[in-house]
């Protein structure tokens, strides 16, 4: 099937509403919508940052899951403690691949699960004895960690522990950093709170703790990368790309970062914020308060990377800009020949869409450099503002869909019928089972980066391995291969 | 009362970004933008209305503000 026309589009979404209850599907209805570039503003179209309808399947993750699991997981010398019952640190455990340099368990701890474990007891007469006891065993078994943050899990909110007290306490015993964070699970509806939550208590605890101390020597060409979270190595192929360029990156937030990193970002000259939703806060406060201003870049695909390389070089002086020629020159080449190879076996396919953060609209330019076409794009917990951007980003009268419903999701492909969806780990198997070409986009699918030049290579060689493999063609068993044939022929008349 | 944070955006246009409720808009017209006196009813590109206090200078922006619905 072709591309469709807006009003093919609304009645594909009609048809998917007709199945819910008249409640449901008026609110379903506001998420649902067809892209068009003339609008300027996305409330106009579609409704996002809502809760979600109880009875349909969503994929969004609580408050906890953004808050540990994102934004404050990856940073490697810090001990993150599951505050709470056991399964939330267990079942979230080494879940997001943020590479890291370190000795795990030396000096390095993002892969370990450290919770203070949760009994009735605790519930009952409070928790906060048995967190200060942590606190101390972990600063004797781990005494290289260079700070702790305490993440909240429900029942801490639900029956009232002071955790902040707690935190103020093992500082002052250790002179460690300590952050209690409250990000209990209840809270909002989507795992955005808990970023917004993290970032104000890295706001709150950590980031003005060397506004002091200017026994950093910076320099006019010190930036920082915020909202990068190094999945399979993003954070690293994006720094090589600025530093060859000749900017010194002072701190990687929050893949393969440290609080030392943390503590230093107030003294950079640019933020550069790649993962927008889940780091606006943090720059928006240091923009208010250092004066550093930010600015949003995309490294998915040459032609994005071309274009942020040349708006980041824009900020520095004339030696900068050149270095940013010199270097988009000499990876010209080397993504030419990516092109050259894989866009012959891709072009024209059609891909959807359905992810968190900022790769809904990001990766889209990644597609269409290898001659692909994005049909369908959804954010699990969007807000306005993104989808502000991503209306300019998308074709006309494709689809939108916000926090979408597994059965709508599913009801979408079988009709939208596209050569390949991007998605996570929850949608992979049914897909594949219905006989479409999947890749993770969460994880990368266990492979990265994907960031930059190096990434692109890696990008394409993936989505190519996964669209051309040659099972799509064996799902059916020979004896039924002929009857679905005359099925689809059938089907098309 | 919600507090909201005025700024230029890298386009130069301002925009008033409301953190409770995580929008940003870009702002149409502000009542007092003068050396002097700077605030007052602000109206958004989108038709909303917001009130701030106005104060004595013209501030450094970004500002978080406390705002009124206008």
């Amino acid at each position: 099937m072709s591309t469709m026309s807006r009003d093919e589009t609304e009645a594909l979404i009609q048809e998917v509403l007709d199945v819910y209850p008249a409640k449901a599907k008026k609110d379903r209805e506001k998420h649902l919508a067809v892209n068009d570039q003339e609008v300027e503003q996305s409330k106009k179209c579609i409704t996002s940052n809502k809760k979600s309808l109880p009875g349909v399947m969503t994929v969004r993750g609580c408050a906890y899951a953004g808050s540990k699991g994102v934004v404050w997981g990856p940073i490697k010398d810090m001990i993150h403690i599951s505050h709470g019952p056991v399964g939330c640190g267990q079942y979230s455990r080494n879940g997001r691949r943020n590479y890291y340099i370190g000795t795990t368990g030396i000096n390095a701890f993002v892969t370990m699960n450290f919770t203070s474990d949760f009994q009735e007891k605790d519930i009952v007469f409070g928790g906060d004895k048995k967190l200060g006891k942590l606190l101390e065993e972990v600063e004797t078994l781990f005494p290289l960690n260079k700070g702790v943050s305490i993440q909240s899990e429900c029942p801490i909110g639900l029956i009232g522990d002071d955790i902040e007290a707690v935190a103020k306490k093992a500082t002052a015993n250790t002179g460690k950093t300590v952050v209690p964070v409250r990000c209990e699970g209840f809270r909002g509806v989507s795992q955005s709170l808990g970023h917004h939550i993290a970032n104000d208590a890295v706001r709150d605890w950590a980031l003005d703790k060397r506004d002091d101390d200017d026994s950093f020597e910076t320099t006019k060409y010190d930036v920082a990368i915020i909202g990068d979270y190094n999945i399979g190595g993003d954070a690293w192929s994006s720094r090589i790309l600025l530093e060859e360029m000749g900017l010194r990156v002072v701190a990687q937030w929050s893949g393969d970062g440290t609080i030392a990193e943390m503590e230093l970002t107030p003294k950079v000259k640019l933020n550069l914020v790649h993962c927008y939703r889940s780091m606006n806060y943090i720059s928006r406060h240091m923009e208010e308060k250092y004066g550093i201003p930010w600015m949003e870049y995309n490294f998915f695909g040459p032609t994005k990377t071309d274009e942020s390389l040349r708006k980041i070089a824009a900020f520095f002086d004339e030696t900068i800009q050149q270095k940013a020629e010199e270097v988009i020159a000499k990876y010209k080449l080397e993504y030419q020949s990516v092109i050259e190879k894989y866009r012959p076996r891709l072009e024209g396919k059609r891909v959807m869409l359905y992810i968190g953060g900022l790769r809904p609209r990001h990766v889209i330019g990644a597609y269409e450099d290898l001659g692909m076409e994005v049909v369908g794009t959804g954010y699990e917990f969007a807000h306005n503002d993104d989808y502000d951007r991503t209306i300019k980003e998308m074709g006309n009268a494709t689809l939108l869909y916000d926090d979408v419903t597994g059965y709508e999701f599913e009801e979408f492909v079988k009709k939208v019928k596209p050569d390949l969806i991007g998605s996570g780990i929850k949608e992979k198997y049914i897909f594949q089972k219905m006989g479409v070409p999947f890749r993770q986009m969460h994880s990368w699918d266990y492979s990265g980066p994907y960031h930059g030049y190096d990434g692109f290579a890696i990008f394409a060689r993936d989505m190519d391995m996964t669209l051309n493999n040659p099972c799509w063609k064996k799902l059916q068993a020979p004896w039924q291969v002929e009857d679905s044939a005359e099925e689809a022929v059938a089907a098309s008349a | 009362m919600p507090s909201v944070m005025i700024r230029k955006d890298n386009e130069g246009k301002m925009t008033l970004y409301v953190a409770k409720k995580d929008q940003e808009d870009e702002i149409s017209s502000i009542e007092f933008e003068s050396a002097d006196k700077w605030g007052g009813l602000i109206e958004m590109t989108d038709g909303t209305k917001y009130f701030i206090e106005p104060l004595d200078a013209m501030p450094k922006l970004p500002i978080t503000l406390r705002a009124r619905r206008g």
